[in-house]
C-alpha cells in the first residue's frame, strides 16, 4: 500500500500538464470546438506519436503497456484543458474494451494512432441485434450518444447474438450503417446516433461472441476514468474561480476576501480532493483486479467514484460561474465549456443516481429482512 | 500508487486481529464497540486496565519510533493496526490523547529528559492526558488565551480555565498552552506547559452536554503549579508548538476512528434491511451515498499519509476535518431518518434519559463539526492556506 504516484507516474503527470498547457488552452479548445470535425488532426497525431494512444496497450502490441493509474492520469490532465480529441473513445473506451475481451487484434492500430475508435455498448442507448447468416452478420438497430460515433474510423458495437452480447468491430464505412454526429450543448463532445439497416459484416468483424461480462469491466473502469477526467476539470474550475476572486476587486478590496466567497472555493477544494481520492481509488481497482476476476469490488468503486466526481464537478462549475459574477455568464469567459462539460459527464456512463443505486444494491440493500419483506 | 497490501502487511493484519481476537475476552468481552464518542464513561476502569494490557503486549505506540519504545511500524501497518482494532470492536482508547498528541509532541519538540520521563508512561497506560487548549474566550480565535503562567523559582504557576477539556477528570496529566509574558497578545508570548492534574490547584467540573452525558470539562488552574523544566520548547514558543500537536491529529489513528464509522453506518443498513426502509429509493440514495463518501474518506486518509513527508501540507489534508465532521454529522440523522418514528424512543422509563447508541451518534455528532475547529474556521484554513486567499481581518 503506497497511495501516493510513482516518480514515473510524477513524470507523466507533469509532462502531461506541461504539454496540454502549451497546446491545448482554452483558445485551442475554441477553435476546434467551433469546427464540424472538432478536434486538432495534427496534434492528435503528436498525441500518438508521444505513446499516449498506446499507453494502456502491451508492449508486445506496440504500447507501453502500462495500468489504469497511469491512464487516470492522462484523463485528469484532457480534463483540466478539456482537451477535444478522439481519446475518451479510441483509448478510454475501445482500446479498454479490446483489453477486457482479451484479443490481441486492433490493439496494435490504436497504439500507434494508425486508427480512431470507438465503443457503442451500455455507454450508449438503443439496442443492436445480430444475426448470423452463412459466413457474414447482419445487424440490425440504432445506437444513440455513441462518442465520437460519426468520426472514429472504428466502432465496437455490442449487438445481441444468440441471446448473449457479442463484440463486433465494425468500419465506420461499413455498408448498411449510417452515421449521424449530433450536435451537442457541451461542444467538445461528439456523440453521434449510429443506424444498422441490415448492416452485412464479414465473419471477421466477430471479436467476442459473449463480451457481456468483459463489456461491463470496460465500462466500469471507463467509468473511473471519467471520474479523473472531472477532477482535472474540477480543478481547474477552483484555480479559475480563486484566480479570477483575488483580482476583481469590489467595495475596494479583492472579492476573494470576503468570506461567503472563501468558504465557497474552500467547498469546491473539498469537492476536488475527495473526488481526487474517490478516482485514484477506482484507478487503483482496476488495476488491481487486472482484465478479469470478481468485478464487485470494482463496481463499488467505479460507480462511487463516477457518482461522486461528477457531482463534485458539476457542483464545482455551478459554483465558478456564480462566484465569477457576471462574466461568468458571457461566452468570453471558459468558465461554461466546463459548466456545459460537466453536465455532460455527469450524464454519460451512468448518471449519479443510477450509480448511487447501483452502490445500494452491491452492499446488500436488496435483501430484505424477513420481518420487512 | 497501489491501494491494496502486501502479503507481509496481511500477515501483520492477521497478527493484529488475532491478538484482539484472543484478548478481548474474559473480563475484556464487554468492552467491545464501547467508550467511544458520546459514550466515554463506560467502564472507564476497565478500559484503563485493557490500556496497560496493550501497553504489555506492544500495541501502544505503534506508530511511534523505536527509539523512545514504539513498534516503529510502517505506516501500512499503522494503518491496518487502527482498522484491525477498530473492526474488532476494540474499547475506546483512554491513552488516545497520550499516544497521539502529548506523546508525538513531545518525541518531536521535547527534550531527552522529558521522553525519558514521559513516554514510557503513556506507552504502559499507567498515565493519561488531556489537552488544555480552548477557553472560554478562546475557542475559533485560539490565540486568545488567557491563562497566564508565571516561573516563581523552579515552579510554574498557574491561573486561568480551560474549556471543552476532554477526559480531564481521568486524566494525569495536562498538556496546556498559557501566556507566560505580561503584555503579549495572539499567537505571541504563549508556553507549552506540562501540569500535573492530581493537585489542590486544579478543579474539574464536568460539562453537561445535550447529550445528558458528560464527556467535556472545565478546568480551573488557581495557582496550580508544575515543575519549571516542564516546559515543552522554548518560552514563547507555546504556539508552533500547540500547532505542531493539532498536525499530528491528521495520522494513521484516523483510520481506526473511519473503521467505528463504518460499524456505525453498518449498523444503520441493518436496521433500514430489517424495517423496509431499505426500499425507499431516497434512503437508499443517501445510504449508497454515505457509504461511498466513507470509501472515498478512507481513500483520502491513505493518500494524505502516503505522501512523503513535505514542507506543505498536501490539500487532502486541509480538507479532511471538514470532510469526516460533516459526514459523520450527515450520518447521525440518517440514523434517526432510517428508524423513523422508532428514533425516538429511548431505552429506560420516562423521566430517565438513558439514550441509545445511534440517538447519541444523532445528537454527538452536533459537535463533530464544532470541536477540533469549527466547519467555519475550516473553510477559512482551506481557502487562506491551501488556496492562498486573503486572511481575515483581525483587530
Amino acid at each position: 500500500m503506497n497511495f501516493a504516484f510513482t516518480e514515473d507516474q510524477i513524470l507523466i503527470r507533469d509532462s502531461a500538464r506541461g504539454w496540454l498547457g502549451d497546446f491545448a488552452p482554452a483558445s485551442h479548445v475554441r477553435q476546434v470546438m467551433a469546427t464540424a470535425e472538432g478536434y486538432d488532426r495534427a496534434l492528435w497525431a503528436e498525441v500518438a506519436a508521444m505513446g499516449w494512444t498506446g499507453l494502456i496497450v502491451p508492449e508486445d502490441l506496440g504500447g507501453s503497456g502500462l495500468g489504469f493509474v497511469e491512464l487516470a492520469i492522462l484523463c485528469e490532465e484532457m480534463g483540466r484543458r478539456l482537451y477535444p480529441s478522439p481519446f475518451e473513445a479510441t483509448v478510454v473506451l475501445a482500446a479498454n474494451a479490446l483489453l477486457a475481451v482479451g484479443t490481441d487484434r486492433i490493439l496494435d492500430r490504436i497504439a500507434t494512432g494508425e486508427i480512431t475508435a470507438t465503443l457503442g455498448a451500455a455507454n450508449a442507448t438503443g439496442k443492436v441485434t445480430a444475426v448470423r447468416n452463412g459466413d457474414a452478420y447482419h445487424l440490425d438497430g440504432v445506437l444513440r450518444h455513441v462518442p465520437d460515433g460519426a468520426r472514429a474510423d472504428l466502432i465496437l458495437v455490442a449487438a445481441e447474438l444468440d441471446g448473449r452480447t457479442a463484440l463486433f468491430a465494425v468500419d465506420g464505412a461499413a455498408p448498411g450503417l449510417t452515421r449521424e454526429g449530433l450536435a451537442s450543448m457541451d461542444q467538445t463532445r461528439r456523440p453521434a446516433e449510429l443506424r444498422f439497416e441490415a448492416a452485412i459484416l464479414p465473419a471477421s468483424s466477430l471479436v467476442s461472441a459473449d463480451a457481456g461480462t468483459a463489456l461491463a469491466t470496460a465500462l466500469d473502469r471507463a467509468a473511473a476514468m471519467t471520474a479523473a477526467h472531472a477532477v482535472g476539470a474540477a480543478e481547474q474550475c477552483l484555480e479559475m474561480t480563486v484566480e479570477y476572486t483575488k483580482g476583481r476587486v469590489q467595495f475596494g478590496r479583492p472579492v476573494a476576501g470576503f468570506q461567503a466567497v472563501k468558504h465557497q472555493c474552500a467547498d469546491m477544494a473539498l469537492a476536488v480532493e475527495t473526488a481526487r481520492s474517490a478516482a485514484y481509488w477506482a484507478a487503483c481497482v482496476a488495476d488491481d483486479m487486472g482484465h478479469n476476476g470478481d468485478g464487485t469490488e470494482l463496481a463499488l468503486a467505479a460507480s462511487g467514484a463516477k457518482a461522486w466526481c461528477s457531482r463534485a464537478y458539476f457542483d464545482c462549475a455551478a459554483t465558478a460561474i456564480q462566484l465569477h459574477g457576471g462574466v461568468g455568464f458571457t461566452w468570453e469567459y471558459d468558465v461554461h465549456l466546463y459548466f456545459k462539460n460537466a453536465r455532460a459527464i455527469e450524464a454519460v456512463l451512468g448518471d449519479p443516481a443510477s450509480h448511487r443505486e447501483r452502490v445500494a444494491g452491491l452492499i446488500g440493500l436488496d435483501e430484505l429482512a424477513e420481518a420487512a419483506q | 500508487m497501489k491501494l491494496s497490501f502486501s502479503a507481509e502487511d496481511e500477515a501483520f493484519r492477521a497478527e493484529i486481529a488475532a491478538w484482539m481476537r484472543d484478548n478481548l475476552t474474559g473480563e475484556f468481552a464487554k468492552l467491545k464497540n464501547r467508550g467511544g464518542p458520546g459514550d466515554e464513561h463506560a467502564f472507564f476502569e476497565e478500559r484503563r486496565a485493557f490500556e496497560r494490557h496493550m501497553g504489555k503486549a506492544g500495541w501502544t505506540g505503534v506508530g511511534w519510533p523505536k527509539a523512545v519504545g514504539g513498534r516503529g511500524a510502517p505506516l501500512s501497518h499503522q494503518v491496518i493496526f487502527f482498522e484491525e482494532y477498530a473492526r474488532a470492536g476494540g474499547p475506546g482508547r483512554v491513552g488516545h490523547i497520550g499516544e497521539g498528541l502529548a506523546g508525538p509532541t513531545i518525541i518531536a519538540f521535547g527534550t531527552e529528559d522529558q521522553k525519558r520521563r514521559f513516554l514510557p508512561g503513556i506507552l504502559s497506560g499507567d498515565d493519561l492526558w488531556c489537552q488544555g487548549y480552548s477557553e472560554p474566550n478562546a475557542g475559533s480565535d485560539l490565540a486568545n488565551v488567557r491563562t497566564k503562567a508565571r516561573l516563581v523559582g523552579d515552579r510554574w504557576v498557574i491561573d486561568g480555565q480551560k474549556v471543552w477539556t476532554s477526559l480531564a477528570h481521568v486524566s494525569d496529566w495536562c498538556f496546556v498552552i498559557a501566556r507566560t509574558e505580561e503584555g503579549t497578545s495572539g499567537h505571541k508570548g504563549l508556553s507549552y506547559l506540562l501540569v500535573p492534574m492530581n493537585q489542590k490547584g486544579i478543579t474539574v467540573r464536568p460539562i453537561q452536554q445535550m447529550t445528558g452525558t458528560s464527556e467535556f470539562n472545565e478546568v480551573f488552574f488557581d495557582g496550580a503549579e508544575t515543575a519549571a523544566e516542564n516546559i515543552v520548547g522554548q518560552p514563547g514558543e507555546g504556539w508552533k508548538v500547540a500547532m505542531g500537536t493539532l498536525a499530528f491529529e491528521r495520522g494513521a489513528s484516523t483510520l481506526g476512528q473511519q473503521m467505528a464509522f463504518r460499524n456505525q453506518l453498518d449498523e444503520i443498513i441493518a436496521i433500514a434491511k430489517a424495517n423496509g426502509r431499505a426500499r425507499d429509493p431516497m434512503i437508499r440514495q443517501r445510504l449508497a451515498d454515505a457509504w461511498i463518501g466513507l470509501q472515498i474518506m478512507r481513500a483520502n486518509a491513505l493518500r494524505m499519509l502516503s505522501k512523503a513527508e513535505g514542507p506543505e501540507l498536501p490539500r487532502e489534508a486541509y480538507v479532511s476535518k471538514l470532510y469526516w465532521a460533516t459526514w459523520h454529522r450527515d450520518l447521525g440523522k440518517l440514523a434517526m431518518d432510517v428508524l423513523g418514528p422508532e428514533a425516538e424512543i429511548a431505552p429506560g422509563s420516562p423521566g430517565t434519559y438513558d439514550l441509545t447508541p445511534l440517538q447519541q451518534l444523532f445528537l454527538f455528532t452536533r459537535s463533530d463539526t464544532i470541536y477540533a475547529g469549527t466547519n467555519e474556521i475550516q473553510r477559512n484554513i482551506i481557502a487562506e492556506r491551501a488556496l492562498g486567499m486573503p486572511r481575515e481581518a483581525r483587530a
